[in-house]
């Protein structure tokens, strides 16, 4: 009885943590039946097309998964790729080197993660709102540094993170998303295995436990922010490289796509479950379903219904599934 | 081995410790024993770091003791098992087990040393649900709880502090829990133990020391002192009887008739008729489906088959609880603060919201006429609060309780529902409830009363029926049935 249970819930437990993957092959099968050129929508060009998109959204998803799983949530994001995006762009600007440019727009990211972190454990103010507040600040920290105008950049390799068609050829994809793979499976390994990690899912499953086994909660919640912004600013480095120019009112409500990313992904806000692979899942999810509309030549607003359509019925789902497998 | 002296807290204008000396011996196992907001809790959670004592003084193993946080007590040896819940319930057994003392290789898990630690520890606590891969939050209650234990357990403390363990506990794992116990105490392990049980601090516990108002009141060994006498240092007056005058013979007509219905998993049969003025107790293992028959009667629980009638009608098998409500059933959650209660909300909403028609005017709420309806059942109930504006949080767990019944009184429930109505709460308001409960029967309400505290279920009730793993026995009168044949019942099947 009980070896049944247990074999029956991790096969329940399996097809929870596979489902994004099959409702990605699922969004993707039924453009490439709908399209009238398949091969031209399944083409390696077509997959370049859509990897290169993703990289700004996935890269995001990847500080956002960790944030979500431990019970908290970002919305400065769409602000901080704006601003770190411009830090990079005057640096570039200003003749410094395209490695500190980089340098500085990614610590931007990790400062204003910081920021949000110390608001939320040292002056007591939920996470939504002391994000909130950040929204609003780092945009308009965006738009003095960029003097309320885009900001032009020399050419240097930077423009070249996020491209299409990447040179040299055999790489086949961009650096950005070999960069955004990397990174997504150290930052899994980062998260199950390492003791920082399981405190991450601690906190998000109960806080009040992991603070009375003498975890410093605190310190943690603002490392984790802290960490995310240094995602959050490799995602405006990206944004900046796509745009070949810092655009202070670039990225508005990306940090929703990044949310959506990670729920879809099997992310829960109350916290204490998430994956990166899920979030990844999510975010290919998204970029697929804005690229087969695209081919389809479907107007803009059916595919923002559709991806919103999408987000409810994912969780929905997911819902359903976890209540199946009583897990 | 720990000495306390003078201890005082406040919170406030709350006064929570007023003085409390303790001195505890090597390998002992002290209850503390108090009424809820005697300051028990309070006082665990200042020997185990999480608050600070305003005054007086510690000591553990004769050296001073003043733990900034409950790591810093985590690492003097003092462990405490909290009475809420506190596991997360995503993480595994052995990271619940071993969380903040994970081990580690340069900042990387070494699981194979957490599955060998979680697995020695088990098998001090052999119980057949748990496996250290297990994921807490697919445990059943019980268990979640000896995973609490075991957390303490791997801290090596050598003071264990336990605040009601066994609340949740059906009596097999309290008898592992007690064995576990016996076993810490042979190795010098000194234990603090809680319970309102009092039977249970007989069979486990060598001293006692009674809380009341935040000081200690007496203290003693516990052979040679009878309930009455403990009971009356914790109430500060002698206690004549717990139980009122039974509530007199039900009357013929039947209110409820509840045939065959089934819910699965939980509710594999349950049937029974339910007369006015009746009260029908029903006891069982936890676990055994007593709340999910109760919850399917409400609505609250899908059934597969079966009929409920309330006054002879039919109540369609998808009624949803508001029509359910309508006929006339109430319902009190064992789950007082996950939904029994609206916490933040004020007294006056949670004891009038089932019946808001009575102080409304098309759609508009009379506050006054609230405020009047509400204070009228607290007063009925002997609920302490200063305003039936304060919010349902700020109170005592037995008071909050005693809202939660004023509801049902409020709402004129014909047949009331209770699950564990007396469950965690302290004697004085024990009373009160059992008083609330006999006088509904006596206006001639119908009366369900789950329990897992079988004095409670031979004090008040006329008839009883027995939940054995899903099944429940045809009820019979009370006098019938003894605390031996309940139990074989309730095990048997």
């Amino acid at each position: 009885m009980a070896a049944e249970t247990t074999a029956g819930s991790r096969y329940g437990r399996l097809l929870v943590t596979l489902a994004p993957l099959i409702g990605l092959l699922l969004v993707i099968g039924v453009f490439a039946l709908m399209s009238d050129a398949p091969d031209q929508y399944l083409s390696v060009r077509n997959l370049r097309i859509v990897l290169a998109q993703t990289v700004i959204v996935a890269l995001g998803a990847i500080g956002m998964t960790m944030i979500i799983v431990s019970g908290g949530i970002d919305l400065s994001v769409g602000s901080a790729i704006a601003l770190t995006g411009v830090v990079t762009a005057v640096l570039l600007r200003d003749g410094y080197g395209p490695a500190a440019a980089i340098a500085a727009g990614v610590a931007m990211g990790g400062l204003v993660g910081v920021l949000n972190g110390l608001a939320i454990t040292m002056l007591r103010v939920l996470p939504f709102i002391a994000t909130l507040g950040m929204l609003g600040v780092a945009r308009g920290a965006a738009k003095w540094l960029g003097d309320q105008q885009t900001v032009n950049v020399p050419p240097t390799w930077v423009n070249e993170l996020a491209v299409t068609f990447p040179t040299p050829a055999w790489l086949l994809v961009a650096p950005g998303v070999w960069l955004t793979l990397v990174l997504a499976i150290v930052m899994t390994v980062v998260l199950i295995r390492t003791v920082f990690g399981r405190r991450v899912f601690a906190i998000g499953s109960n806080e009040a436990a992991a603070r009375a086994c003498g975890v410093a909660t605190d310190r943690i919640k603002v490392a984790i922010y802290g960490l995310a912004g240094l995602f959050f600013g490799l995602s405006g480095v990206m944004q900046m490289s796509r745009l070949r120019q810092g655009d202070p009112t670039v990225a508005i409500g990306t940090e929703l796509d990044v949310i959506a990313a990670v729920v879809i992904g099997g992310g829960s806000l109350a916290g204490g479950e998430g994956t990166i692979a899920g979030a990844m899942v999510g975010a290919l999810t998204m970029a697929f379903l804005r690229n087969g509309t695209q081919q389809m030549g479907w107007p803009n607003y059916i595919q923002e219904i559709i991806i919103g359509i999408i987000i409810v019925l994912a969780v929905a789902a997911d819902r359903v599934r976890r209540a199946r497998a009583g897990v | 081995m720990l000495a306390l002296s003078g201890l005082r807290k406040r919170f406030g204008a709350t006064v929570a410790l007023d003085g409390v000396d303790l001195d505890l011996a090597p390998g002992e196992v002290h209850a503390l024993i108090g009424e809820n907001g005697a300051g028990k809790s309070t006082l665990l959670n200042v020997i185990a770091g999480a608050l600070a004592p305003d005054a007086g003084t510690m000591r553990v193993n004769d050296a001073p003791y003043a733990p900034a946080s409950p790591l810093a007590a985590r690492h003097a040896g003092v462990a405490l098992i909290h009475q809420e819940l506190s596991l997360c319930p995503h993480l595994t057994v052995a990271e619940n087990v071993l969380m903040g003392l994970e081990p580690t290789r340069a900042g990387w898990l070494d699981r194979a040393a957490m599955r060998r630690e979680a697995a020695r520890l088990l098998e001090a606590f052999s119980h057949p649900d748990l496996a250290p891969d297990r994921v807490v939050g697919t445990l059943p209650i019980a268990a979640r709880q000896v995973v609490e234990i075991l957390r303490a357990m791997a801290a090596r403390a050598s003071i264990v502090l336990m605040d009601e363990p066994t609340s949740s506990l059906p009596r097999e794992d309290v008898l592992r829990l007690f064995a576990l116990i016996r076993r810490l105490k042979a190795s010098g392990v000194t234990i603090v133990y809680i319970s309102h049980f009092l039977e249970e601090v007989r069979e486990i516990a060598d001293r006692f020391t009674v809380l009341r108002d935040g000081r200690s009141v007496a203290s003693g060994t516990l052979t040679g002192v009878t309930n009455e006498t403990l009971i009356a240092h914790m109430v500060g007056r002698p206690v004549d009887a717990l139980f009122p005058e039974r509530a007199p013979a039900p009357q013929e007509d039947v209110l409820v008739d509840v045939v065959d219905v089934v819910s699965p998993p939980a509710v594999r049969r349950a049937a029974f008729q339910l007369r006015r003025g009746e009260i029908l107790g029903v006891a069982g293992l936890v676990g055994s489906g007593r709340t999910e028959t109760i919850r399917a009667l409400m609505g609250l629980e899908p059934a597969e088959s079966g009929d409920v009638r309330v006054h002879g009608r039919r109540l369609a098998r998808t009624a949803s609880p508001a029509t359910r409500l309508g006929a006339g059933l109430g319902y009190l959650s064992e789950d007082r603060k996950g939904e029994g209660l609206a916490l933040d909300m004020s007294l006056a909403d949670n004891i009038t919201c089932t019946r808001y028609g009575a102080c409304s005017t098309g759609g508009w709420l009379r506050r006054g006429a609230q405020r009047d309806q509400a204070r009228r059942w607290m007063e009925a109930l002997a609920v302490k609060a200063r305003s039936p504006w304060q919010a349902a949080r700020t109170l005592s767990g037995g008071n909050q309780q005693k809202v939660a019944l004023a509801r049902l009184l409020h709402q004129h429930a014909d047949v009331l529902l209770l699950d564990e109505p007396t469950k965690g709460i302290d004697i004085g308001s024990k009373v009160e409830i059992y008083r609330a409960i006999v006088d509904c029967a006596r206006r001639g309400a119908g009366v369900v009363m789950v329990s897992s505290y079988l004095p409670e279920l031979f004090g008040v009730c006329h008839t009883l029926a027995v939940m054995s793993r899903g099944r429940l026995t045809p009820a019979r009168p009370i006098d019938e049935w003894t605390p031996e044949s309940v139990m074989e019942a309730a095990i048997g099947g």
